[in-house]
């Protein structure tokens, strides 16, 4: 067993690798994701740009990709992400692999809030001549920005448990770590660290999330 | 007074809910002329089209057959970046209000002029405008949820008008509100009407709306309209059953059915029912006829109303005496006066 003390380097540098994996998965999946999920919401039937072909392609990728486990997406990706960022392995793989696995989760949630949205605001805004891209910037988003922090919140945290499998094509952070050092080791002080480590973040994600929801929703 | 909107032939077909259903005709081959600085009313109970029929004139949903001209354009034969210029030039209130709950009362009235590309200074100076116009400067900052909903259509209101237009559309405007918020709303959008000009068309299921503020209205049921004419006349001497169940619901009418039997147990006598318009006849000079003629008589019931300022009367009275006398008293009341027994 290791003495709490002496790892608590190693603790630090890889909750801060995991951070860092998380918001780079969050920054790209969360674009995505917000284009798809308005691209979902905006073509649907009824919808402001309503276009059946887009729609029905992007709800068939969302629906392919979603329920896909990620420990198979992970291995599955490896010749794209040579592709893309040059690499089928490692941190920057990972990230590259949980930021499209966000990409299609977070499109979901996005649709799912804004279809929330009244029907009288949009209309109120077709009224004025506004244009549909008009539209999407300054009444389908800034309207359902509350409900939209909230649901990237919870999109943090699913992030949060991918890259716990980063491990699998040799990328580091907690998860890695754990299991590595704590799990094969037989090492539960690493273990348990890395464990609390991330419920600590965890709960500072949420915290965080719900307090800037309150404040752009006033309440 | 020349023609501002005109509805020829138009249709509006909507697909039906269910695959293999019937096709739903919310408006079906209505043709109306609204004049420039009217204030023209549409009442239609729910379901009978009004809101769509509203909703074509500014193409917020295009039309199936027909065609719809505002002032020399034919928007409806419009799509697109040109539709949507025309659309910044017709303002429109809802029933819900439907203002954005992201930006203060300030922004919500501002939207309207940052679609037409208004600079900020102007936009703030026109909003400052507009607020005091609608009595709500020193709101500006506040949220719609803040205010009552009296206060949030008011903003509606003001940011119907934010881009200048020549046209307001009200669907169910006063709907939403209690009867003595909906007089200030109904006083405010006859104030637009009155001192900028604006032609107004008005969509409701309540005829108290109509006769408060309409010149002209049209009847709705069905998709169709079923009738149209001055407030007044449609008023006075409804032509259609519609129409006659919405005159009703203002006037205290004509008693019929179990009230007629209740007050038949409570008075004697033959029962008249006096109606005139406002051509030279009074409540009293119809009492002090039938007082003259020295007839015993109860009201029993009705009421005169007031519609845009004129008056209507239906009175239904409770005559005792013998036959010759009382024919001798409805004689007595004079020219303009229709009088019907009751049997």
């Amino acid at each position: 067993m290791s003495d709490i003390l002496g790892i608590l380097p190693d603790l630090a540098e890889q909750t801060a690798i995991m951070l860092w994996m998380v918001a780079l998965a969050l920054v790209f999946g969360g674009v995505g994701g917000l284009v798809i999920g308005t691209g979902l919401y905006v073509t649907r039937r009824g919808g402001i740009l309503q276009q059946s072909a887009v729609w029905w392609i992007l709800n068939l990728l969302v629906n392919t990709f979603r329920p896909i486990p990620f420990i198979i997406l992970l291995a599955a990706l490896q010749p794209i992400g040579r592709a893309v960022v040059g690499s089928g392995i490692g941190t920057e793989y990972a990230i590259f692999a949980i930021a499209i696995a966000a990409t299609f989760g977070i499109a979901r949630i996005v649709e799912q809030n804004l279809v929330a949205l009244p029907a009288g605001v949009i209309e109120a805004a077709r009224a004025t001549g506004a244009s549909p891209w008009r539209i999407i910037r300054t009444v389908i988003i800034p309207e359902t920005l509350g409900p939209l922090v909230l649901g990237f919140t919870f999109a943090v945290i699913a992030i949060v448990d991918m890259s716990a499998v980063a491990g699998l094509v040799g990328g580091e952070g907690l998860g890695n770590w754990a299991v590595t050092y704590g799990y094969r080791q037989f090492d539960e002080v690493v273990t348990w660290s890395a464990l609390i480590a991330v419920v600590i973040v965890v709960q500072l994600i949420q915290a965080l999330g719900n307090w800037l929801a309150r404040r752009i929703m006033r309440r | 007074m020349a023609q501002h909107i005109v509805i020829d032939r138009v249709s509006k077909r909507f697909p039906p809910a269910k695959r293999g259903g019937e096709e739903i005709v919310a408006v079906d081959d209505v043709s109306l002329e609204i004049e420039r600085g009217e204030i023209f009313g549409i009442i239609g109970y729910s379901g009978a089209g009004k809101s769509t029929l509203v909703r074509l004139i500014n193409q917020l949903e295009p039309v199936s057959d027909g065609a719809i001209t505002i002032g020399d354009v034919p928007i409806s034969e419009l799509r697109g970046r040109r539709l949507r210029e025309q659309q910044t030039r017709i303002g429109m209130i809802f029933q819900r209000f439907n203002l954005l709950t992201s930006r203060t009362v300030a922004g919500n009235v501002a939207y309207p002029l940052e679609v037409t590309g208004v600079g900020r200074a102007e936009r703030q100076r026109r909003v400052a405008e507009l607020l005091e116009f609608v009595g709500l400067a020193g709101r500006a900052d506040a949220y719609p949820e803040q205010l009552s909903g009296g206060q949030q259509q008011r903003v509606g209101i003001a940011r119907a008008l934010a881009a200048n237009p020549q046209i307001l559309l009200a669907d169910e405007a006063t709907s939403a509100l209690d009867p003595e918020t909906t007089a200030e709303v109904l006083d405010l959008l006859a104030r637009v009407n009155r001192e900028l000009g604006v032609t107004i068309v008005v969509i409701t299921h309540e005829m108290e709306v109509i006769t408060r503020i309409a010149d002209r209205v049209a009847v709705m049921d069905a998709g169709r309209v079923v009738e149209t004419g001055l407030t007044y006349d449609v008023f006075t001497c409804p032509q259609t059953d519609t129409a006659k169940r919405f005159v009703q619901t203002v006037v205290r009418a004509l008693p019929a059915g179990d009230d007629l039997a209740r007050l038949r147990e409570q008075h004697e006598g033959r029962f008249f029912t006096i109606s005139f318009t406002d051509e030279g006849v009074s409540e009293a000079r119809v009492f002090s006829a039938l007082a003259k003629a020295g007839v015993d008589f109860n009201l029993v019931h009705g009421g005169v109303d007031d519609i845009q300022g004129r008056v209507y009367g239906l009175l239904t009275i409770a005559v005792r005496g013998d036959a010759e006398a009382v024919a001798w008293a409805l004689q007595g009341i004079g020219s303009g006066v229709t009088v019907e027994e009751q049997r």
